[in-house]
């Protein structure tokens, strides 16, 4: 699964959209001529300060929005046509699981909604569970686990019906640094296992350092892209890559993107 | 990361708060109580005073006192006469007797109990109309909200009515009221409940393309639950008074309804309290019942708070 080594395939293109959301005290520019393209297999990490569109953005992909203007297409399809189809798996800041279904219930939910019948369930629930490090806890209930193990088990919800794109709005925006790291490492892994294209939200910029093959600098009023960064970090990464001066620099380079984007304000 | 984050909560906190809450209720009882025999004694005295004034007698204040607390018709009866009055009612008699508070409460709680289904049932579907008809939700509330304005013991005789000109009399116009009560806050409540799952769970919902059939028995209907069984205690308790004010009108001749009516007709006042107190006892149960079922259900789902 290393995409370097095929012709990059878009998964996801995006030109010229924006998104304007009319409100009584006049229209609001969440996104402005957005162009973006995501290939198969790509980590792509959306940086920037709030009301900069990173979050819309990823919903404008999941058609959770809807564009106003622009093109957006989502493995050849609308956004709409690729929800329909199940192209992707959605994680909210928020794991949202629901507290009077097990784990395994939890993660079962999506897949009794597109009717995989009981016997398919089962296995994939067993696959996906064992994919976020959580085997055996399928018979346990969401207020049983601690906060880290929930989010990893909204994870595994995601993934369980096989999408190909992975789509996470600061998936651990509300966990503690140590518990993230450890999620980081996880999510690293799991990414290398299953060659998924992952949309990443985050505002911290060691997250998307660490995790991203591209990072997207977007900055507000418009929301817009500022700054599309390629990481030469290896798709291969102990956590203490963080120490190198690669990415201390590809940090610093992510700062100064930031910076440049709110010099206009 | 194995760590289980909370055990499941022990027992003994429970026996302790189970101790702590008899205790205010008992309280509260002896002051009520206390509070009654004083009334008891004033509001009777007069006509004690009275009595003894025509016999010429001459009361000891000990005698007076006793007096005012035995009365057969009293202004207020003491508690002890109400208690005598609801033990004959309910052991005193043969359950079939028309004496009976057993008798009188089965026709008053069979009532309720259908009223209270009715309407619960009308409650849930207008809900759920409410929720996923625009047109419904635009339209549906303000008629519940009015029909909720219209004083029930003025439509209460005019249902009865039309029921017994159509030939239907006994169980069914009564229920109709009680439902008439009840279904107002289920509906209430179960719109809340219905509405509870936010935003992120509907847009999980929407990107698993989930339809509206599914987002309704797998998100909505739970997440309704908790706001359901609390209507629910108070429609049930609505329905009780709905089927009483039922049984009101027209000479009703059996239900705890009836039984007050005919102890105002008659002056006895100890029979009205003893067919009160028979009420708002079980109005008591059945609460605690829907109450006994919300508890197991909520924790059986994880939703207790």
């Amino acid at each position: 699964m290393q995409g370097a080594e095929h012709p990059a395939q878009p998964v996801i293109q995006a030109q010229g959209v924006s998104l304007t959301f009319q409100t009584a005290d006049g229209p609001i520019h969440a996104l402005k001529d957005v162009d973006l393209t995501i290939n198969q297999g790509d980590f792509v990490s959306f940086i920037g300060p709030s009301g900069c569109g990173k979050t819309t953005f990823l919903r404008t992909i999941a058609a959770l929005e809807n564009a106003t203007g622009g093109r957006i297409s989502v493995n050849g399809q609308s956004p709409d046509q690729a929800r329909r189809s199940r192209a992707y798996g959605y994680v909210f800041q928020a794991p949202g699981l629901y507290p009077w279904r097990s784990i395994a219930g939890n993660i079962s939910l999506p897949l009794e909604i597109m009717g995989f019948d009981k016997a398919d369930r089962r296995q994939r629930i067993e696959r996906v569970l064992e994919l976020v490090d959580l085997a055996g806890f399928g018979g346990k209930y969401p207020w049983q686990l601690s906060g880290g193990m929930q989010q990893r088990a909204s994870i595994a919800r995601a993934l369980a019906f096989d999408a190909d794109i992975l789509l996470m709005d600061e998936p651990f925006g509300a966990l503690d640094e140590i518990v993230r790291d450890k999620l980081n490492e996880a999510l690293l892994d799991l990414w290398r296992k299953t060659g998924k294209t992952i949309g990443f939200v985050t505002h911290s910029i060691p997250e998307a350092v660490y995790l991203s093959t591209r990072i997207v600098v977007m900055s507000p009023r418009p929301g817009r892209i500022t700054k599309i960064i390629e990481s030469p970090l290896p798709r291969n990464r102990p956590l203490d890559i963080r120490d190198s001066a690669e990415f201390i620099a590809l940090a610093h380079e992510v700062r100064e993107g930031l910076r440049e984007g709110h010099g206009d304000d | 990361m194995t760590d289980l984050a909370r055990a499941p909560s022990d027992k003994t906190s429970w026996r302790t708060g189970h101790a702590d809450r008899v205790l205010p209720v008992l309280v509260v009882l002896l002051v009520i109580v206390g509070i009654w025999y004083l009334a008891a004694i004033g509001m009777n005295a007069e006509w004690v005073r009275d009595q003894a004034a025509r016999a010429d007698e001459d009361l000891t204040s000990g005698e007076f006192l006793r007096r005012t607390l035995i009365l057969d018709r009293p202004v207020l009866p003491a508690p002890h006469q109400v208690a005598s009055g609801l033990w004959d009612g309910i052991f005193g008699q043969k359950i079939t007797s028309k004496r009976s508070l057993i008798y009188h409460g089965w026709i008053t709680l069979s009532a309720t109990l259908a009223g209270f289904a009715i309407g619960s049932l009308a409650g849930v579907v207008l809900a759920v109309g409410i929720v996923h008809n625009r047109a419904m939700d635009q339209s549906v509330m303000p008629w519940a909200v009015a029909s909720q304005t219209v004083p029930i013991l003025a439509i209460a005789p005019m249902v009865i009515v039309v029921f017994a000109s159509a030939g239907i009399t006994g169980l069914l116009p009564k229920a109709i009221i009680a439902a008439w009560l009840s279904f107002f806050p289920v509906l209430v409540g179960m719109v809340k409940g219905l509405r509870t799952p936010d935003a992120m769970q509907l847009d999980l919902m929407r990107s698993w393309n989930a339809s509206d059939r599914q987002v309704f028995w797998r998100l909505r209907l739970p997440s309704s639950l908790p706001f359901l069984f609390a209507s629910l205690k108070v429609a049930v308790a609505a329905a009780l008074v709905g089927t009483i004010v039922g049984e009101l009108p027209a000479g009703a001749s059996a239900g705890l309804g009836a039984r007050l009516l005919s102890g105002s007709y008659y002056g006895q006042t100890i029979q009205i309290w003893a067919a009160l107190l028979a009420a708002a006892t079980l109005a008591a149960i059945l609460v605690a019942l829907i109450g006994m079922i919300q508890k197991a259900t909520l924790e059986h789902m994880g939703l207790a708070r």
